[in-house]
């Protein structure tokens, strides 16, 4: 037995070889370091609005409302990166569960939408995320037999679908669209709040014109988010969507049941989705049709693959390059799917593993890369 | 002989089983029974439908008729990984590893073949299991917070359990490395697949399918391209696989490997089993003489 496990040391340590350089020396730093750095990482992060840090304030744009984006986008990566970086199907309409879930919210908790009752917040998110994975299994179900570039057509399909099923439908109230989308809690800041002024400028938790709490919100849930699907990652889960990506057929006749898998993995990205929409939307107070378009889907896929498709912190990365530089530098905020388009070009030629690829894809292409040189 | 073999336990029975790709008979009323405990040899020159028998049994090519049966239960019409789970395992002539997960994950994903664990359990961990005294966190540390944050975990462990997830994992991860260790490549374990060499492929894809709790496992050529020295030891390993209790089916091209180890042989001609008997009834019979080195024109 202790050989088994003097073995199965030296395994974790064959694992931390695999890895790039910054990588291990962070997995090789004492736990107790490690919770500490992350600690006080979260604490930035949740300061972030508050610290008036010159050069990456946005000049034109509220920054905590663009901090709130970042952190929405996060969300849609995380989900995102579950289809395509882990199991490896390529979604390009993921942009329709977003919608989904956004339009769930808007229509059960409005007063103002064809449906009369006004559900609160806290009732309609569930109920967003459940209907956001019930599309997703009701699209996976009949199309998660085709293999790559037929199922990229039909979730293309399947985003634009949604998107003119709100721009013509009643129950959206077609292209006038919905507001008084509800706000997750008419709640005010505690009292002891005021001696945070920038928190409590606004009486409100979650108000318009100070949206920390909706920042706060949103980076609480991408963290969850980001947990949840790191445990599933490095569990049975995780393993099959990664044999399935490398070998289908294989996994299937090693016992992994690679549809049911792959439906999961659909379903997990599919509320992902709609649990950004949801969030995104509350905030906005009003949605229509407008900005659910294939650009949108296309840019989050390409900010999957540029951050690092399978490695969560990268894909994050992507989607904050993604949200914040159109904001940043307003003036190039028109030209930003140009932009995107030849970063994504740049990228395939120079690094295409991503800006912070998961271990497994770095290792794979530093290989190729040896034995290109070999062959030469 | 044949006494002997009707008191034993039949575990595979293929029965009249006929494939047909369009116009081309891959195999024609082929029947043979495989008892348990034993090691049956599947040979036939090149293009016999060895490797396509192989494929109906595991599920991968559905017979046009006849019947599978493994332990008394059908298997034609089951799912690949249903058929898995039912206890046949098996490894493929052109190795189909898990190129980008490492030695050990390849063999966890076999493991996984046999978890209940599935996304609500690796995600909530609500379903917890009561843990024995040696499987709590051990307290190693000699103070300060390490200590106290192993303690607290301890405590915690002994009045909530642990999640049946943490538990599976954990004795996958040693039943792994015990399988490594069978194979003889337990070293390599952190290595990418891709970056085993061949014979480490070949062995790491017998311990996944061991890792899948076979009652039968089906081997496809495991000694292709395998030197003198290395088919030896891949014979020991058999024997040994066998010697657990695991059944083989072994389709191999090396007659001496297929003599020395299997205790039966089936076989097989265009399709159509030709003969089947121990290794020296198959050796001496005119028919499998007459397929492997032809029949003399004067004879025709």
């Amino acid at each position: 037995m202790s050989t088994i496990m003097s073995s199965l040391r030296r395994a974790d340590e064959g694992r931390a070889r695999a890895m790039t350089g910054l990588r291990s020396r962070w997995s090789s730093l004492p736990r107790a370091w490690r919770i500490g750095a992350i600690g006080a990482f979260m604490v930035l992060l949740y300061s972030l609005p508050g610290l008036n840090i010159p050069l990456i304030k946005t000049p034109d744009t509220d920054f905590t409302s663009v901090l709130f984006l970042c952190a929405v986008y996060v969300l849609v990566a995380v989900g995102l990166n579950v289809v395509i970086g882990l199991a490896g199907l390529l979604d390009l309409g993921y942009i329709g569960f977003y919608a989904v879930g956004a339009y769930t919210v808007a229509i059960l908790g409005s007063p103002n939408s064809p449906v009369v009752v006004k559900f609160p917040w806290i009732v309609c998110v569930p109920i967003a995320i459940a209907v956001a994975m019930l599309s997703g299994v009701l699209l996976g179900w009949p199309t998660l037999r085709l293999r790559g570039d037929y199922l990229a057509i039909v979730t293309l399909g399947f985003g634009e679908i949604i998107r003119v099923f709100a721009l013509n439908s009643n129950i959206t109230n077609g292209n006038r669209g919905i507001n008084g989308v509800p706000v997750p809690s008419e709640a005010n800041w505690p009292s002891w709040m005021t001696w945070f002024p920038y928190v409590s400028s606004e009486k409100q938790i979650f108000s318009v014109s100070n949206v920390i709490g909706f920042y706060w919100l949103a980076l609480t849930l991408v963290v969850l988010c980001i947990l949840g699907v790191r445990r599933l990652e490095r569990s049975r889960v995780g393993r099959s969507w990664l044999a399935i990506r490398e070998d289908e057929e294989a996994a299937e006749v090693m016992g992994v049941p690679t549809f049911k898998y792959k439906l999961w993995a659909f379903a997990i990205g599919a509320a992902l989705g709609g649990l950004s929409g949801a969030l995104f939307f509350s905030k906005q107070t009003f949605i229509n049709a407008q900005g659910f378009d294939l650009f949108t889907s296309i840019l989050w896929v390409a900010a999957v693959v540029i951050g690092g498709a399978g490695n969560q912190l990268g894909v994050a990365v992507g989607a904050i390059l993604l949200a914040y530089l159109p904001e940043r530098f307003r003036e190039f905020a028109d030209y930003r799917l140009l932009i995107f388009g030849v970063a994504l070009i740049v990228m395939t030629i120079f690094r295409p593993q991503g800006l912070l690829p998961s271990r497994r894809r770095s290792v794979e292409l530093e290989d190729r890369a040896k034995e290109a040189s070999v062959v030469e | 002989m044949s006494e002997q073999l009707a008191e034993r336990e039949p575990l595979l029975e293929v029965d009249d089983v006929t494939i047909k790709f369009g116009g081309v008979v891959a195999l024609n009323g082929v029947d043979f029974t495989l008892y348990k405990g034993e090691i049956l040899g599947l040979i036939g020159p090149n293009g016999a439908g060895k490797t396509t028998c192989f494929n109906t049994i595991t599920g991968v090519a559905r017979p046009t008729t006849g019947t599978i049966r493994f332990r008394g239960e059908k298997v034609v019409g089951k799912k690949r990984f249903q058929i898995t789970r039912m206890g046949i395992a098996r490894t493929f002539q052109n190795i189909r590893l898990f190129p980008e997960m490492t030695a050990l994950e390849n063999v966890l994903v076999g493991a996984d073949a046999r978890h209940k664990t599935s996304v609500v359990g690796a995600l909530f961990r609500l379903y917890r299991v009561r843990v024995k005294p040696e499987e709590l966190t051990e307290v190693t540390a000699t103070g300060g917070m390490t200590r106290l944050a192993q303690q607290l975990s301890r405590t915690g462990q002994r009045f909530f359990g642990l999640s049946r997830h943490i538990l599976e994992e954990r004795a996958a991860r040693a039943k792994g490395m015990e399988l490594l260790q069978l194979v003889g490549i337990e070293g390599r374990a952190g290595e990418l697949a891709r970056n085993l060499a061949y014979g480490e492929q070949r062995r790491l894809e017998i311990a996944r399918a061991l890792a899948t709790e076979p009652h039968l496992l089906c081997l496809d050529e495991p000694a292709a391209g395998f030197n003198p020295a290395e088919k030896e030891s891949l014979l020991a390993l058999i024997r040994k696989i066998r010697d657990t209790g695991v059944s083989i089916l072994l389709i191999e091209h090396d007659m001496r490997l297929v003599m020395g180890v299997t205790d039966r042989i089936v076989v097989l001609e265009f399709g159509k089993k030709i003969a089947e008997g121990s290794p020296s009834e198959v050796r001496d019979n005119p028919a499998v003489i007459a397929a492997y080195l032809g029949v003399p024109t004067d004879a025709a």
